[in-house]
């Protein structure tokens, strides 16, 4: 099983995260779910990968893609893996 | 003559040196996150399998404690598993075994394939793990195996430091 090019860190039933997820599964794009804790004190991880502690945070292998916020992690899911994208 | 209870346990049909450990995939637990991980891509080099009862119970911290004192964890790849949660094995993690990671098996599928499962007395509906240790090597060759027959049975800390002298060398 190769690893999938993009890391979604995402908490359990957060619905941003959860939008992530289906933006990447609409575009068929593979991904691993990482889960971290509700605690935000506890969300060391994805400050080392992000430079914040919030989710969802994607990391893209293939482009080198480092980026936090649904919204804009949405975006650019669809600039790069959408009809039209890249 | 004891006052206590020491139960033997059925006969049962385990995974045993010289298997294949059969591969499965489970969310795998580190002290930072969890992710759905099949033992056979995180199996690259010698192995401790420990698997064990409900994280809570002194059996599964006793048995990190050891992980620690005889630095099992400088020496392979340790991973464990129980039918715990993963918030809970990130609980039992954050205060000993550094590095180790646990495989969250909460239906105790795993734990049924490998001829572990042990229903507890009093406890309905809950499958548990009688404990065992499995050393594997880089192939998932099972080099040592113990499965406990009694409840409550710990393994021999000495005879896991013998098994990985053997196979680390």
């Amino acid at each position: 099983m190769s690893e999938p090019p993009i890391t979604l860190y995402r908490l359990q039933a957060c619905p941003f995260c959860e939008r992530v997820a289906r933006t990447l599964t609409e575009l068929d794009v593979a991904y691993r779910s990482r889960y971290v804790e509700p605690m935000h004190s506890e969300r060391n991880v994805v400050k080392r990968v992000s430079g914040a502690r919030s989710v969802p945070a994607i990391v893209d292998r293939d482009t080198g893609v480092t980026m936090s916020e649904s919204a804009n992690i949405v975006e650019y899911l669809q600039g790069t893996y959408g009809e039209g994208g890249a | 003559m004891v006052d206590f209870d020491v139960v033997s346990l059925p006969e049962t049909d385990h995974v045993a040196e010289g298997d294949t450990a059969p591969d499965f995939a489970r969310p795998l637990v580190t002290d930072e996150y969890w992710e759905d991980r099949a033992l056979s891509e995180v199996v690259d080099g010698p192995t401790l399998l420990l698997v064990h009862p409900m994280d809570g119970a002194f059996q599964g911290t006793y048995l990190y404690n050891t992980v620690d004192d005889h630095d099992w964890g400088q020496q392979v790849d340790v991973l464990g598993l129980s039918i715990s949660t993963p918030y809970a094995h990130k609980r039992l993690l954050a205060e000993r075994a550094d590095g180790v990671r646990i495989f969250s098996d909460p239906g105790a599928g795993v734990i049924e394939e490998y001829g572990l499962a042990h229903d507890i007395d009093g406890m309905t509906g809950i499958t548990e793990a009688r404990p065992a240790v499995f050393l594997l090597d880089a192939d998932r060759t099972v080099e040592y195996a113990w499965v406990a027959s009694e409840h409550p049975e710990f393994p021999d800390a000495e005879a896991i430091d013998d098994a990985i002298g053997r196979l680390v060398d």
